[in-house]
């Protein structure tokens, strides 16, 4: 199983406090985080860096961003 | 996907060191003391010169504010980010810039400026900063609780232009109707003949260091609101480096300069009644971060194309008008006839605002 954030169209904090909390319920869980600005996707890329977890896959289309994270294991 | 290093911690950083240099100068080459660059102040002073307020001290078109929208603007177009948007609560936002103005009249400065009369050595700026953390910290239990002003839309070009355009149109007049010695009036433009409004660098001065802040601050997303926000909500340092970079940076110029005057009497443009220079950020720092962001930042976004952002700035013009119509603003000589009742409606207004945006579960 995987979680959606759809944190299209929201500007800061919202995007990263959404990616956070789905960091703190998606247990092993990937990620998907879709934003709209190159400033959210540094954002919750920074966000998510940030909590030990890693960017997997960026896909870029037409302005917006679709983020896979998943857990590092360290 | 190309790597924007402005955006890294050492970008905004760095960008926070040039801007603290720039600050210094401006003020160094003619702005008034410790306002270097003051987005509430210069925004004021806009209203002045266009004749929304007739406080004769603080009227003259300020090319800053041009600079810093057209400036973002262009960095925008520039790396693909211009991004026509709104239509998140844009009525909400315009009135949260009316009531952030209006606090930051009350302690004479936004947070940009409460970083350079700290690096001035005026020790009144502590209360706004206090006040300033307080009111940010107040936005973020809202954040938490699921406070939001909606998504933005896409939107037409068109839409992402008008500011830019409105500035372009601020600084034609500006050319068109140059101040004239010793006249309050120049076309339909006014001017100040003493008093802050006198005081500024020579235009293209002026221009050319806020094009070139308004381009890296576009950049690199510096936002002197969000610096704090983000420590308070996330434990996080990655702005807030550019904020103590800007202190620091002005900091030593002004050691440099020989400007550096510690104390809490007869600092410039500034009063020493604590607990108002404290409660008149609390209210602008709530409404900034239930806005988004600082004055500042609300200028870069508007060039990037969000028109919510614009109209915020609008706000912001209008509620300068307001406060010295209405005699909100605090002068040297302490808070304005009306300035309690200004601070305490402001912040009914902003925690209603905050209230009515909770997310229903």
């Amino acid at each position: 199983m995987s979680y959606e954030v759809d944190a299209r169209g929201l500007s800061c904090p919202q995007p990263v406090l959404m990616t956070l909390q789905a960091i703190q319920s998606a247990g092993n869980d990937d990620i998907c985080i879709r934003v709209d600005s190159s400033t959210s996707f540094e954002n919750v890329s920074r966000a998510a860096t940030g909590k030990g977890w890693l960017i997997a896959n960026v896909e870029q289309n037409d302005g917006e961003y679709r983020v896979m994270i998943h857990k590092g294991f360290a | 996907m190309k790597h924007n290093w402005f955006s890294s911690t050492a970008g905004v950083a760095t960008v926070g060191g040039v801007i603290g240099v720039l600050a210094v100068l401006l003020q160094h080459w003619g702005n008034p003391p410790n306002m270097g660059i003051c987005v509430a102040c210069f925004e004021r002073d806009i209203a002045g010169g266009l004749g929304l307020h007739r406080a004769a001290v603080v009227q003259y078109l300020r090319p800053e504010i041009m600079g810093f929208v057209l400036g973002a603007f262009l960095a925008a177009l520039l790396f693909k980010e211009f991004r026509p948007r709104g239509g998140s609560s844009p009525l909400v936002r315009y009135v949260l810039g009316v009531v952030a103005m209006i606090g930051a009249l009350v302690f004479l400065g936004c947070p940009w400026r409460v970083m350079l009369r700290l690096a001035g050595g005026d020790g009144n700026a502590i209360f706004g900063f206090l006040g300033l953390l307080v009111g940010i910290w107040i936005g973020t239990l809202f954040f938490k609780n699921g406070y939001t002003l909606g998504k933005t839309s896409e939107q037409h070009a068109a839409s992402g232009w008008i500011l830019p355009l409105v500035m372009i149109g601020l600084l034609a007049l500006r050319l068109i109707f140059q101040p004239v010695e010793g006249q309050a009036q120049s076309g339909v433009l006014w001017y100040s003949l003493k008093g802050p409004g006198a005081a500024h660098a020579p235009l293209y001065i002026s221009l050319i260091i806020s094009l070139i802040v308004g381009f890296l601050a576009q950049r690199s997303r510096f936002c002197t609101m969000g610096a704090l926000r983000d420590v308070i909500l996330f434990r996080q340092m990655h702005l807030f480096s550019g904020l103590i970079a800007l202190l620091a940076a002005a900091l030593i110029m002004n050691l440099l300069l020989g400007s550096f005057k510690p104390g809490f009497i007869g600092q410039p443009v500034a009063h020493t009644q604590e607990l108002w220079n404290f409660a008149g950020m609390v209210v602008a720092g709530l409404a900034f971060a239930l806005a988004g962001g600082c004055p500042g930042r609300q200028l870069f976004l508007s060039g990037e194309g969000d028109s919510d952002a614009g109209l915020f700035a609008l706000g912001m013009i209008t509620g300068a008008a307001i406060s010295h119509n209405f005699g909100l603003a605090s002068s040297p000589d302490g808070i304005g006839p009306h300035g309690m009742a200004a601070v305490f409606i402001g912040l009914l207004i902003s925690l209603s605002i905050g209230f009515g945006h909770l997310k229903r579960s």
